[in-house]
């Protein structure tokens, strides 16, 4: 699925960022960045416990076509990282927005989260570059 | 606007992402490259190759004119029917394009070249025949092309296309071709399967593309034809080879004809001075050792013995890790393992001798 999700938000490196009930945040990448970069073969997660800050690079993808790195939306923790990857790494394809997530992070600063893009926004993003 | 072949709408109905492929709008992949790659070596896949260049070659100076022309030599065809795969050089011994030539009857040839030198390849054709009375050079932009490849490939083509053909052409062997009514079949690929390449009229290709489909034969896309080939061994024109490289140095020593010695081939003085002094580079496989993925030049370090370079680089779908062709330094064999730049940092890297991959089994496994 490409259309932005009004319930997610976004960066301008094209992960989106769902809030979870306990808080936590859970990042993966858009499904068009996905479709950009074709069948993905490698996805490199972060450690949990990692510290990282808004803008952090925080792990990568690779597909037959190019690597990619993730970038942290916001600062935080690592709390969890989407292990069954490994062996699926087409699950990023298949269901980016899902089953595709990479990791969770708690964030130090709750108000981050609000700073990033809206569906809106990120659909006015992706218009803009496909150009 | 780049060009369209006779399949462009077949492709948008069955959901391609369309990619521009040397001024031709071709499918990248139908939804998953890696999905499609699979298919072929297990199943069959069918691959639009309409946008390769078709060039006709009559006369009673064609076999003559051939004898100059290519590396390889035309006079192994003994009878119509009969293919060979050919460097076609320029006078420093450089590789010109590598191509595949069919000897259809007397005074009758067709090469199959590539869409990106079309117009350097015809101009050099037309050029070099001005040396013979009889060579009439004609591209034949008429016909489509639709390459089968797969274990089941040849099978699903029969039941696609009906039992006249299976008794014409059920009995080809590999690098042999024929003409059933307007379809010319050839037992030839790029994907190390087995399969066909079908010519045929561009307004005959939908029709066929679709009864291949109803027999159950997949579009694949260039996505999967590049892992394909790569796991194969086979070299890509513009990677692996170029006007800078002469067949020795991308390991196609192979196809050169060195007899009769008297066949004095345009490029023969390099490749005979080449072969005296020794080659300073050679073309050989890599498989990296860890995970990450393999991609055009990246750099490699062979302890004492130097620096080359990744020529083709890429992931193999079936080997389920990353591989490569790559310029080494002569003295590199196979077995040892030299270093490759990924991302910025050196990666372990296996050398082999190419191909990885023959009948769908892995042949570098550990």
């Amino acid at each position: 699925m490409n259309s932005a999700s009004d319930e997610l938000r976004y960066t301008k490196s094209h992960e989106w960022v769902r809030r979870l009930d306990d808080g936590s945040l859970e990042v993966g990448i858009t499904g068009h960045a996905q479709e950009l970069m074709g069948d993905m073969v490698y996805v490199d997660l972060p450690e949990v416990g990692t510290e990282v800050s808004a803008g952090d690079e925080c792990g990568a993808v690779e597909s037959v076509k190019a690597a990619s790195e993730v970038y942290a939306p916001v600062g935080g923790e690592i709390v969890a990282v989407n292990e069954a990857l490994a062996d699926s790494p087409e699950t990023v394809n298949q269901d980016p927005e899902g089953a595709g997530w990479l990791f969770r992070i708690r964030p130090g600063d709750p108000s981050e989260f609000d700073a990033l893009l809206d569906g809106a926004a990120y659909r006015a993003l992706v218009e803009s570059e496909s150009d | 606007m780049n060009r369209r072949t006779p399949l462009y709408e077949e492709h948008l109905a069955a959901g391609a992402r369309m990619v521009d492929f040397s001024g031709w709008a071709l499918p990248l992949h139908y939804g998953s490259q890696i999905a499609e790659h699979h298919q072929v070596r297990r199943d069959a896949g069918m691959f639009d190759v309409s946008h390769m260049t078709v060039v006709d070659l009559r006369g009673a100076d064609v076999p003559a004119y051939l004898r100059l022309l290519l590396a390889n030599n035309i006079d192994k065809l003994k009878r119509p029917g009969r293919a060979l795969y050919s460097c076609m050089l320029n006078a420093q011994g450089g590789v010109l394009d590598d191509l595949i030539v069919y000897y259809l009857a007397d005074g009758w040839y067709r090469l199959v070249v590539n869409a990106a030198t079309r117009d350097k390849d015809l101009g050099w054709l037309s050029v070099t025949a001005e040396q013979f009375a009889d060579v009439a050079v004609e591209p034949r932009d008429d016909l489509a092309m639709i390459a089968v490849q797969g274990p089941r490939a040849r099978e699903r083509t029969f039941a696609a296309l009906g039992e006249a053909l299976r008794d014409a052409a059920g009995d080809l062997a590999p690098f042999q071709a024929v003409r059933v009514g307007e379809l010319f079949l050839a037992r030839t690929g790029y994907t190390g399967e087995d399969g066909f390449e079908i010519l045929l009229p561009a307004r005959a290709a939908p029709f066929t593309w679709r009864m291949l489909g109803e027999a159950g034969v997949r579009p694949a896309g260039l996505g999967a034809r590049d892992t394909l080939r790569l796991e194969a061994g086979l070299c890509l024109y513009g990677a692996d080879m170029d006007e800078t490289t002469t067949p020795l140095e991308a390991g196609l020593a192979w196809t050169v004809g060195w007899a009769p010695e008297d066949r004095r081939f345009i490029g023969r003085d390099v490749l005979e001075r080449q072969k005296a002094e020794g080659l300073a580079r050679v073309l050989l496989g890599l498989v990296l050792e860890g995970r990450g993925v393999l991609r055009n030049h990246q750099r490699v370090r062979c302890n004492g013995l130097g620096e080359g370079e990744v020529t083709s680089g890429g992931f193999g779908p079936t080997l389920g890790r990353a591989i490569a062709l790559a310029r080494l330094p002569a003295g590199v064999r196979p077995g040892r393992t030299c270093e490759v730049e990924v991302r910025g940092r050196p990666q372990p890297a296996r050398v082999v001798k190419p191909p990885f991959v023959r009948q769908g089994r892995s042949l570098i496994d550990d």
